[in-house]
């Protein structure tokens, strides 16, 4: 589960955010929309321990997190928060595979193998694992990078529009996917978008 | 998955650019490593031959001309002098030992020396098969003669005159072989060993009786006691090209070079003295090339951090993305370093193979014109702080550009693109 209460942030004086409480729980999803500016990202970033509040708590398994020193902070996140962009990015001269268990290794687990096949069977890429992440296409990538979300059985899984670049079809079979994959693992799902026709699909939602 | 193979991918993932800054490494590593090499080689084989001779004596011209055509018989000799005034130097009580040389034929490209036993004393020569010369066209051959040319004890040749293969062949007179060296890593091992008489034997038309008078004044070198009369009957006495001396006290014989020099018709020359010169006027070649060397490694260093430098600014997403995946700065740090580091093994390794490579050549080419050979395979101690160094430039090419890595915004970087 995950949880905010009073979180504010300040890039400068004049650029204030202050953010609505919310509370997800284990296999929910809480869909948080904004249009551009609102300070999604930096929502977002907060939650994932990447920025760090100026003010308020924010709670992962019960725990406080939001004081957490930035090592601290680095290896709870890698650990615990699987954090799917905007845009799916890799590590360049990686194949599909290697940046899947890049994930484990760079958390400091074992590097699960039979995982990566599993989530790739699951989501629909497993002919491509070898391949370098620049010959998939778009859709291809956003599903690696959501498998890559969940190589290392995270309790929260953060999404940063992970739909906008997506047609209606693929739109909702990633978001179908997403909401399989918490259900298996029992995580929180937390998406950030102005994308509106994830209203249809999510009943949890707040606006910004 | 782990930070090598990580390196090792980002490598491969740039071919062209990897593989330039190793070319350069290893150039820079190759020049260096072959001068180092033949160097010391060279040095090596100059010091040994050159070992229990103070003085050459020759007919006048260049120093380093006698030195070379009479010790380690490359280059041509200076011309000859009357052997009974050689002889006459001899009797100096500052003269410990003197071995005459008469040079001038070859066989098969092989040089032919007309002296006597001691020149093979002084090598400290041990017979694979047979013995020594006993009488003049009896023929000593050193170990890599017999080898190349497969000579035998009992074979006979004529030989040649000058060292062109296309030399006036001597027909009417045969060499015989009568002994065979073992190899004495000097030299020798490149040399046919024959009497002086031999040699004039095979210069003059009515040589035997002429022989005949060369072998008297040969004793000259071993009778302290010969008068100058018996000199004066030599009139017409014979020729050498040189003569190999070793002074009871080297220093009182350096005074004794110098009124050689002034006095006489011939020259004296100090091996010691014209191969320092020798090794001084090589080595400003030489320094050269290793500053040119250095500058290919430090070029090599540059595009190792050109390169870095590019593609940290193309990877900063990446190495965002890596932070807030759980890598550590430290840790990103060491990833680009190690590309550097590898860069520069696998430079060095290479480097290293090819100056093997462009030393075997060399000796291959060397042995044909010269009959010298060099070790090829020995691994020198300089060449390990090149490791070192080379170790070092790579490190450094990595660190300056990879030292980014700590001024990355994860955030802002992840929220940008």
């Amino acid at each position: 589960m995950i949880a905010t209460q009073n979180l504010t942030f300040s890039y400068s004086s004049e650029k204030n955010f202050s953010f609505p409480d919310f509370s997800c729980a284990d296999r929910e999803t809480m869909l948080i929309l904004g249009k551009s500016g609102r300070g999604k990202t930096t929502f977002l970033h907060l939650m994932a321990l990447l920025l760090k509040p100026t003010g308020g708590k924010i709670q992962i398994n019960n725990q406080e997190i939001s004081d957490f020193s930035v090592s601290t902070a680095a290896d709870f996140r890698a650990k615990n928060v699987g954090i799917i962009y905007q845009k799916p990015h890799f590590v360049h001269s990686l194949s599909v595979m290697e940046n899947l268990l890049l994930a484990n290794y760079l958390a400091g687990k074992s590097q699960a193998k039979d995982l990566a096949k599993h989530l790739a069977e699951s989501l629909g890429f497993a002919e491509h694992l070898h391949k370098k992440t620049t010959q998939l296409s778009q859709g291809e990538q956003q599903r690696v990078s959501i498998a890559r979300a969940l190589m290392n059985k995270p309790s929260v899984i953060l999404a940063d529009e992970p739909t906008s670049s997506l047609d209606d079809d693929n739109c909702l079979k990633v978001v179908d996917l997403l909401k399989k994959q918490i259900e298996e693992i029992g995580a929180s799902l937390v998406v950030v978008t102005h994308d509106q026709r994830l209203k249809d699909v999510v009943e949890k939602r707040i606006n910004l | 998955m782990n930070l090598l193979k990580i390196s090792w991918s980002n490598l491969k993932d740039k071919p062209l650019t990897s593989f330039l800054s190793i070319l350069l490494m290893a150039l820079g590593i190759a020049i260096i490593s072959l001068l180092l090499l033949a160097g010391k080689q060279l040095e090596e084989k100059f010091t040994r031959n050159v070992a229990g001779i103070d003085m050459v004596v020759g007919a006048k011209g260049s120093p380093l001309q006698l030195i070379l055509a009479s010790i380690y018989q490359i280059d041509a000799p200076t011309g000859n002098i009357s052997l009974e005034e050689a002889s006459r130097l001899t009797r100096n009580p500052l003269v410990k030992s003197a071995i005459p040389l008469s040079m001038g034929d070859s066989y098969q490209g092989y040089r032919i020396v007309g002296t006597n036993e001691k020149y093979l004393q002084h090598f400290e020569a041990e017979y694979e098969a047979g013995k020594v010369f006993s009488g003049a066209m009896e023929m000593v051959v050193g170990s890599k003669v017999a080898k190349n040319l497969e000579l035998k004890v009992g074979d006979t040749f004529a030989s040649q005159h000058g060292y062109d293969k296309e030399g006036d062949v001597h027909e009417e007179k045969k060499f015989k072989v009568v002994g065979i060296l073992k190899n004495t890593n000097s030299v020798l091992d490149q040399l046919m060993v024959t009497p002086l008489e031999s040699v004039w034997a095979v210069h003059d038309s009515h040589h035997e009786e002429e022989a005949g008078k060369g072998a008297n004044a040969l004793k000259l070198l071993e009778e302290d006691t010969s008068t100058d009369e018996e000199h004066h009957h030599e009139e017409e006495a014979k020729e050498i090209t040189s003569m190999l001396i070793k002074f009871r006290n080297p220093a009182m014989g350096m005074m004794m070079a110098r009124s050689i020099n002034q006095n006489t018709t011939l020259q004296t020359a100090s091996p010691a003295i014209e191969i320092n010169r020798l090794f001084a006027l090589m080595g400003f070649g030489i320094d050269t090339l290793k500053i040119i060397a250095l500058v290919i490694i430090i070029v090599s260093g540059l595009s190792v951090f050109v390169s870095l430098y590019n593609s940290l600014k193309e990877r900063k997403y990446e190495m965002a993305l890596m932070l807030s995946m759980g890598a550590s700065r430290t840790k990103l740090f060491f990833l680009l370093l190690l590309e550097g580091l590898i860069i520069s093994t696998i430079g060095y390794v290479f480097g290293v193979a090819l100056s093997r490579l462009g030393l075997w050549l060399m000796s291959k080419n060397v042995e044909q014109n010269f009959h010298y050979d060099f070790n090829v395979l020995s691994l020198l101690t300089e060449e390990f702080w090149l490791f070192l160094g080379a170790l070092f430039i790579g490190l450094l090419a990595a660190a300056i550009p990879s030292l980014g890595i700590y001024k990355i915004d994860i955030s802002r970087t992840l929220a940008d693109e």
